[in-house]
This record gives C-alpha cells, sequence and structure tokens, in this order.
C-alpha cells in the first residue's frame, strides 16, 4: 500500500493569460482529514477541480494510491475513487433519496430495468455507514434539511468506494447542530480509512477536525503542518502573508438615542415574540442558532414577510412596515444573508446595482441622470474600494467581497439611519471582511444604528457594544459590552437555552 | 491592460453587430440573385411594411422576455383590436379617433389581464396566464365577429386604414415604418434613460433582490405586460389598413414571429438582456428573408426552415459571444 492515497507533485495550470496554480504539491495520507484553506482566489477551487477532473493541468503528476494517473474528464477521477461534496449540493429536490444517491449511476437487473430493491439496499447502507439510518430512502430530497441533504451528497460518494473525499466549505449553510453531526460523520469516515480534504473559511472547525493542514495563497503551496503544533495567528499569517494585528478593528462611537424599538413582534410559527432596541452609535449583534429566528425578525421588521402582531418604532414614531418600499422610506437598509439571491442583480452592472433602491435621486425630470450616476458610482468604488475595472462592469463578475461592498455602498446610496448587516462577511475573505468591518465602524462613528446578524461568534464578540441571544423565535439574553457575560460560555448558554446567573 | 481592452471591445463589438452583418450579407447575396428585383426602393419599401406589425408587437415582447417571462397572446390580441375597429364600424361608428382609442384600449385591457393574472394569483409562469388568455382573447374575438371576416374597404373608415396603408414622399415610405421609428425611440428611451425601464431589467435579473430593494416587483411586472397589450392594440390598427379587413385566422404567426425578431436580437429566455435596436434588426431579418424568398418564388414551407435556422444560428451566435466574452474578461484580468 502506498503511502500516500492521492499525491500532486509540481503541478501547474494555466488559464489564458493566467496562472491559477504554480508547482503546486500535496500528499494526503489514507485515514486522515486534510484541512485546506486560502483566501479567495488563492487557488483552491483549482486544486479540487484538478483532482476531480475538472480541469485538466498543464504540468506535473498525479498519484492515485502510488500509481501515476491523469484524468481527462470527471468520470475518470470518479472511477479512481475521488468524490467531491460541492458548497453548493448536487441534489434533486423532487427526486427521492435513492435516485440522488445513484445519480449518473445505476444497478440494473439481468433484464436491463433498474434493480430498485438493491438500490434502496445500498442507499441505506450508505447512510448507516454515516450514521444516519433514520433517513428513508424513499424520501423526497426537497423534503429533508441541509444537513441531511447534504449527508445524501456523502452517502453518493460513500457508495462508489470513494478513496479521497473532499468537502468544499461542507459547513457554510448548515446550523450549529448539522455543523455537530457533520463532524461526526467525517471522523466516522475516516476511521473507515477514508481520506477526507477539508476546504473550510472556519478557522475553528479546521482546529477542532483536522488532523494536517495545508495553506495555499496565490496559487501555490505555502505550508503542510500538523493542525496540533498550529496556532491561530500563524494559520492566518501563512494565508493572507501578512500578520494581521487585529482580525476585529472595533472602533467605538457615542450611544445616541434609541432608533428602534420592535415591541413583541409574532409571525406564527417563526416569532413568538421578540422585542428590543437599538440604539444610534452602536453596533447591536444578534447571536444565536441557524433557525432561532434572527434573519426572520429582520425580514419581519423589514416588511418582507408579513407579521402577526407587535409594534415598530423609528425615531419613537410607530411605523407601518408593509412591504421593502415602505422600510426603506422610513430609513432602513438591510443586507440579506443571501447576497447573489436577494442583495444583487448579477446581471446588471455595478453602477446600476448601486442605485437599485434608491433610483428616485438619479432622476431629472422623467429621465435618469447618468452623469450623476456614474458621478455617485465612482465615489462608491473609491470609498468602499470596490475592485472593478469599471463602473459598467457586471457584478457577476466580481468577488465576493466585491459584491458584498455593491450592496453596502447600494444602501449608503439609500440615506438610511438603520442598517441592519445579516450574515456581513459570510464567504468573503479574510481582508475584505475587515474592509466591511470598517464600514460598519465608519456608520457608528456617524451616529447611525448598525445591527449585526452574524453565526460567528468571535465576530459578535469582536465587533458589537451589545449582544441579543434568541432561541425558537423569542429573546433568551441581552449582554452588554461591558457586563461580565459577554463571553462564548454565556452566548452558547443562551442559545442553547440555559439561563445566564 | 489597455491593449486587451481595446481588442476585446473591437471583437465585442463586431459580435454585437452580428445580426447586422448577416443583413448585409443576405443585401449582398440577394443583389446578386435577384438582380433588378429585390434592390429596389419599391421592394425595400415593402420589406419595410411587411416588418411593421411584427416590429411593433416584438417591443412589447422584448419587455417581457427582459422580465424573463412571455407573451403568448399577442397575436391574437392585435387581431382583437382590428375586430373590434371592424365590429363598432359594423355599428355605424366612424369616427376614426374613437376606433381607434377603443381598439388600443381593448388590448391594454387585455395586457393588464395578462399581468394582474400573473402577478396576483402567483401562477408559475407567465407562460400560462399569457397561454390561457391567447384562447380567450381568441373565442371573444369570434365572438364578437360571429366568426365572420369583415371587410373595410369603402366603409368610410379611410382615416383609420391610412395608418397602415399610406406612404408618403416621393418614393414611398410607409407611414406605419414612420410610427415604428418614433416607438422604438420611444422605447429606447424608456428602458435606458427612466427608472422604470431600468427596473425591468432588474426584476428580469433577480425579481427577489429587486423586491428587497423596495422595488415593486409585482407592479413593473403587470405594467410590462400592460404594455405589451397597448403595443398590440397599435399593431391591431396597422393591421386593418394592411390587411382591409378583421380576420381572425390571420394571426397564425404572430407570436412567434415576434419571439423570432427579440431572439434573434440577443434577447433571452432567461431575462435581465436585450435590446429594442437588436429587436428592430431581428425583425428586419426575418422581414428580408420572407421577401427575399418570396421573390424566389419559394414558398411558406421553405420560408419556415431557412426562418427557423436562423433563430437557431442567431443563438448559437449568442452563445458563443458569451463565451468570448468570458474569455476576454479573464485574459483582461490576467494581464493587469
Amino acid at each position: 500500500m502506498a503511502d500516500y492515497v492521492v499525491e500532486l507533485k509540481h503541478v501547474t495550470k494555466r488559464f489564458p493569460g493566467v496562472i491559477a496554480m504554480r508547482d503546486m504539491h500535496i500528499q494526503i495520507k489514507p485515514g486522515e482529514i486534510h484541512g485546506l484553506i486560502g483566501e479567495n482566489g488563492a487557488g483552491k477551487s483549482t486544486l479540487i477541480k484538478v483532482l476531480t477532473g475538472v480541469h485538466v493541468p498543464e504540468e506535473g503528476e498525479i498519484y492515485v494510491d502510488g500509481q501515476k494517473v491523469s484524468f481527462a474528464n470527471p468520470v475518470q477521477a470518479r472511477e479512481a475513487g475521488i468524490a467531491c461534496v460541492y458548497q453548493e449540493l448536487n441534489i434533486v429536490p423532487m427526486l427521492p433519496v435513492v435516485d440522488n444517491v445513484f445519480m449518473g449511476r445505476k444497478v440494473t437487473k439481468p433484464s436491463g430495468l433498474l434493480d430498485y430493491p438493491r438500490m434502496h439496499k445500498e442507499a441505506h447502507e450508505a447512510l448507516e455507514l454515516l450514521g444516519h439510518p433514520e433517513v428513508d430512502t424513499h424520501t423526497e430530497c426537497g423534503k429533508l434539511g441541509m444537513g441531511l441533504q447534504q449527508m445524501v451528497e456523502i452517502a453518493k460518494a460513500v457508495s462508489i468506494k470513494a478513496k479521497l473525499l473532499i468537502m468544499d466549505e461542507p459547513t457554510s449553510s448548515l446550523g450549529e447542530q448539522e455543523v455537530k453531526q457533520l463532524m461526526t460523520t467525517v471522523r466516522k469516515l475516516r476511521d473507515e480509512g477514508i481520506a477526507i480534504l477539508f476546504v473550510s473559511h472556519k478557522l475553528e472547525e479546521l482546529f477542532e477536525l483536522c488532523d494536517r493542514v495545508t495553506v495555499m495563497r496565490d496559487g501555490e503551496h505555502i505550508l503542510t503542518e500538523e493542525m496540533s503544533t498550529m496556532t491561530n495567528d500563524r494559520l492566518i499569517q501563512a494565508m493572507v502573508g501578512r500578520s494581521l494585528e487585529n482580525q476585529f478593528p472595533k472602533e467605538f462611537g457615542t450611544r445616541g438615542p434609541c432608533m428602534l424599538e420592535v415591541k413583541h413582534l409574532k409571525e406564527l410559527g417563526v416569532l413568538k415574540d421578540v422585542s428590543f432596541k437599538a440604539y444610534g452609535g452602536e453596533i447591536l449583534a444578534f447571536a444565536g442558532l441557524v433557525g432561532a429566528g434572527r434573519t426572520e425578525t429582520m425580514r419581519a421588521l423589514f416588511g418582507a414577510d408579513k407579521i402577526d402582531g407587535g409594534e415598530i418604532y423609528i425615531n419613537g414614531k410607530l411605523v407601518s412596515n408593509k412591504n421593502p418600499g415602505q422600510s426603506i422610506r422610513n430609513g432602513i437598509a438591510f443586507l440579506t444573508e443571501d447576497r447573489k439571491g436577494q442583495g444583487l442583480v448579477l446581471s446588471e452592472s455595478v453602477k446600476m446595482n448601486l442605485i437599485l433602491a434608491n433610483m428616485k435621486r438619479f432622476k431629472r425630470a422623467l429621465l435618469l441622470d447618468h452623469p450623476k450616476i456614474e458621478k455617485n458610482s465612482q465615489e462608491m468604488i473609491s470609498t468602499l474600494r470596490i475592485k472593478t475595472p469599471s463602473s459598467n462592469e457586471i457584478c457577476a463578475q466580481l468577488s465576493g467581497g466585491n459584491q458584498q461592498k455593491v450592496v453596502i455602498g447600494k444602501w449608503i446610496n439609500c440615506d438610511a439611519q438603520i442598517y441592519i448587516f445579516d450574515e456581513p462577511t459570510r464567504g468573503i475573505d479574510v481582508g475584505a471582511k475587515i474592509e466591511v468591518y470598517n464600514v460598519m465602524n465608519q456608520l457608528v462613528k456617524e451616529g447611525k444604528c448598525v445591527i449585526m446578524v452574524s453565526s460567528e461568534l468571535p465576530e459578535v464578540l469582536g465587533m458589537s457594544d451589545r449582544v441579543i441571544v434568541m432561541r425558537e423565535g423569542r429573546v433568551m439574553a441581552e449582554i452588554d459590552r461591558d457586563s461580565d457575560h459577554f463571553d462564548q460560555e454565556s452566548i452558547m448558554k443562551a442559545a442553547w437555552g440555559g439561563a445566564i446567573a | 491592460m489597455n491593449n486587451t481592452k481595446k481588442k476585446s471591445s473591437v471583437g465585442d463589438l463586431l459580435m454585437k453587430l452580428g445580426p447586422l452583418l448577416v443583413l448585409a450579407l443576405l443585401f449582398i447575396i440577394f443583389t446578386i440573385a435577384l438582380p433588378g428585383r429585390f434592390l429596389k426602393v419599391a421592394n425595400l419599401m415593402n420589406v419595410l411594411k411587411q416588418t411593421s406589425v411584427n416590429c411593433l408587437i416584438a417591443s412589447g415582447m422584448l419587455l417581457a422576455l427582459i422580465t424573463a417571462g412571455i407573451d403568448l397572446s399577442v397575436g391574437y390580441n392585435a387581431i382583437l383590436a382590428t375586430c373590434t375597429i371592424g365590429v363598432m364600424m359594423q355599428n355605424g361608428i366612424t369616427n376614426p379617433f374613437i376606433l381607434i382609442l377603443c381598439a388600443i384600449l381593448v388590448s391594454t385591457l387585455c395586457g393588464f389581464i395578462n399581468g394582474t393574472l400573473y402577478t396576483r394569483l402567483d401562477l408559475p409562469h407567465p407562460y400560462v396566464s399569457t397561454l390561457g388568455m391567447k384562447f380567450v382573447i381568441w373565442g371573444v374575438a369570434l365572438l364578437i365577429t360571429h366568426s365572420q371576416t369583415i371587410g373595410f374597404s369603402n366603409k368610410g373608415i379611410d382615416a383609420v386604414l391610412w395608418i397602415g396603408k399610406a406612404t408618403i414622399f416621393s418614393f414611398g415610405f410607409p407611414v406605419c415604418f414612420i410610427l415604428v421609428i418614433i416607438f422604438y425611440i420611444l422605447f429606447h428611451i424608456f428602458l435606458n434613460h427612466t427608472a422604470l425601464g431600468r427596473q425591468i431589467y432588474c426584476v428580469g435579473g433577480n425579481p427577489e433582490a429587486a423586491r428587497m430593494s423596495g422595488i415593486r416587483s409585482k407592479d413593473v411586472l403587470t405594467i410590462v405586460y400592460t404594455i405589451s397589450g397597448f403595443m398590440c392594440g397599435i399593431a391591431g390598427v396597422v393591421l386593418a389598413g394592411r390587411l382591409n379587413t378583421a380576420n381572425t385566422a390571420s394571426a397564425a404567426t404572430f407570436d412567434t414571429d415576434a419571439i423570432a425578431a427579440c431572439i434573434i436580437g440577443g434577447a433571452s429566455f432567461r431575462g435581465g438582456k436585450g435590446t429594442i435596436w437588436g429587436t428592430l434588426l431581428g425583425a428586419l431579418l426575418i422581414a428580408t428573408i420572407r421577401n427575399g424568398l418570396n421573390l424566389f418564388s419559394a414558398g411558406n414551407d421553405i420560408q419556415y426552415i431557412v426562418i427557423g435556422l436562423v433563430i437557431i444560428v442567431a443563438v448559437t451566435i449568442d452563445v458563443f459571444r458569451g463565451k468570448f466574452e468570458a474569455n476576454a474578461r479573464k485574459m483582461a484580468a490576467a494581464s493587469k
């Protein structure tokens, strides 16, 4: 048996005019969980695509079980035992679990027809191995939660007897509980002798789960080390190529008047009773598990969903935010967690997205004032440091961090007083994160009211002045930055339903 | 950096002019193959006349396509406008203003119903509402005309027919195409220089993001189908003069011709893109092919085959254009 289940040597992948991966090498041992980390654009996706046969590298060698191989297409990589669970799941929600597990593969009877009894049995065995024997293979996949849908995807890999399972940002859309389940499953697979390449942005997960870690930067291999000898700071330093003094550049504003007050907000089956106050000049964070009702609270007060009761006061005045348009006129901006689905029109230009929420401001008589729009977008591009070739660039072409800045610019153009940031740094790299934090700092200093929904506790603790913890549609706790309970432990306790002394 | 940018924009321009190049090529072929018959002022004016109704209908269809929708009721909606004129005329109304106004109102109302059904009943796709309305409108048109063809000649409504029939200048420029030019300029301004116009693109690109930005997506969509209905009304008025009759059987290919014009002109079923000038080129291309093949005395059979192939080729070019642009971007990013 070879030392490494998969090994890359001196692999280089070029695209017209750009080298996406340069002289890359990586060795993955059987039965290890190997972390892979790097900023956006560091070449992680290229590495994954080379391993799965999507890209064919120009130079270098790939070894599987010590045998030199070359993949001309994804099918060959799959046959060699390399499987990948992508961030966006390849699940057909209308089809039952069994068909999803056997997608692109079949088990037939001698007659040539599909052998469903055997397929069900095999699918069930695969799920059992993953620790989920409770999943009925007849269920439509769309009816399962995200976590279980992912298990179906992993079952797909297991059922082809994969030697190496690549997981690309597998926890990004999972709740806390589901992440725990996933980790248990991943460890189980490791114990079965399957190697896992675990790609993640979340350092805590890597520390908790991985045996070794590889860092990439600018398409190159930076280091591979045992996780046990690694530190947080060294990992970040390797990733960004410079040491980050502070991941959370918190600056303090002065707390102003109460700008937003929510009283007894209710939404059937989602929000039971939510009341809170938010002040100008402070960052109010909402913590809690996924599904605790944080995003739902924000959507309800923004008028994106109908409410079944409750009152909203802005600057002491009762308002009715029946739809997003009304809320925007009342001074609320809402950066949604789903940037591509709800924040941007990807097919439109940077310019047009920047004025999307307030076209009125850019009108002269009946027509749009194009010179004014251009001037505004130039200002936004320079103040928010949006990296784009021009204001006419289509938003789909920008990186995640720059897309997020465009959304922020859109709301700044609305002259909003209350800014709701829902998971503002999800899926963007470390450098861009800091720039987003700086925007929040700037808003707070201008006396604006900032509300931040975040599932990242370090971010909550690093940036907020006050934390509200939610659980099952209710406010469980409110913790001030000065309080003794302003720590990870207390927040988690409240999120899980415990009382804070 | 500058260099690549320049190169890519030249290539880009060439690709954007694709339909124009095809049109030019067709012109050259027809001119050579049909000496003295195709490249004649009278014939070219004929092409413009023949394409007018399609141009007017296609402009509304374009809006629907930009919002990732479709309006399948356009053909019978235009015919209904013509029939409205016919039925009112039979009932003794000959005032051209009243006739035109009523025809346009009826079609606009149908468009409004299309949009309302789609947005307020939360139907899954406008295919459903407009397909349903296509049959309803067809039935209504048959109902009010008692399934009879209504002749317009010498009935005292020549002022209405003038729009579709008349020509001006010594070389006989059709009035109906002047109408097309006016409306296309208005559409260009509307789509590019008004907030509502840009919102149509945004709703087409991502309705949820538009809603979360305070745009009333449903209202925008309703307006889109209402405008489409309005343009059908205008087309119906022109049709009265062009055909000299109100005949429910003449709507056969209006909807597919309009869709074809938009698609050849760069619109996409996925929404978010398409321009009015592209649509004009698409419509002219179709009319030129029909005209040229007619002069070859090719029948409908051949015409349909050729137009079908042109649609497929045009969209294929568009797909390649997308890939080409993506590649050019990669190069530009790499050389930075």
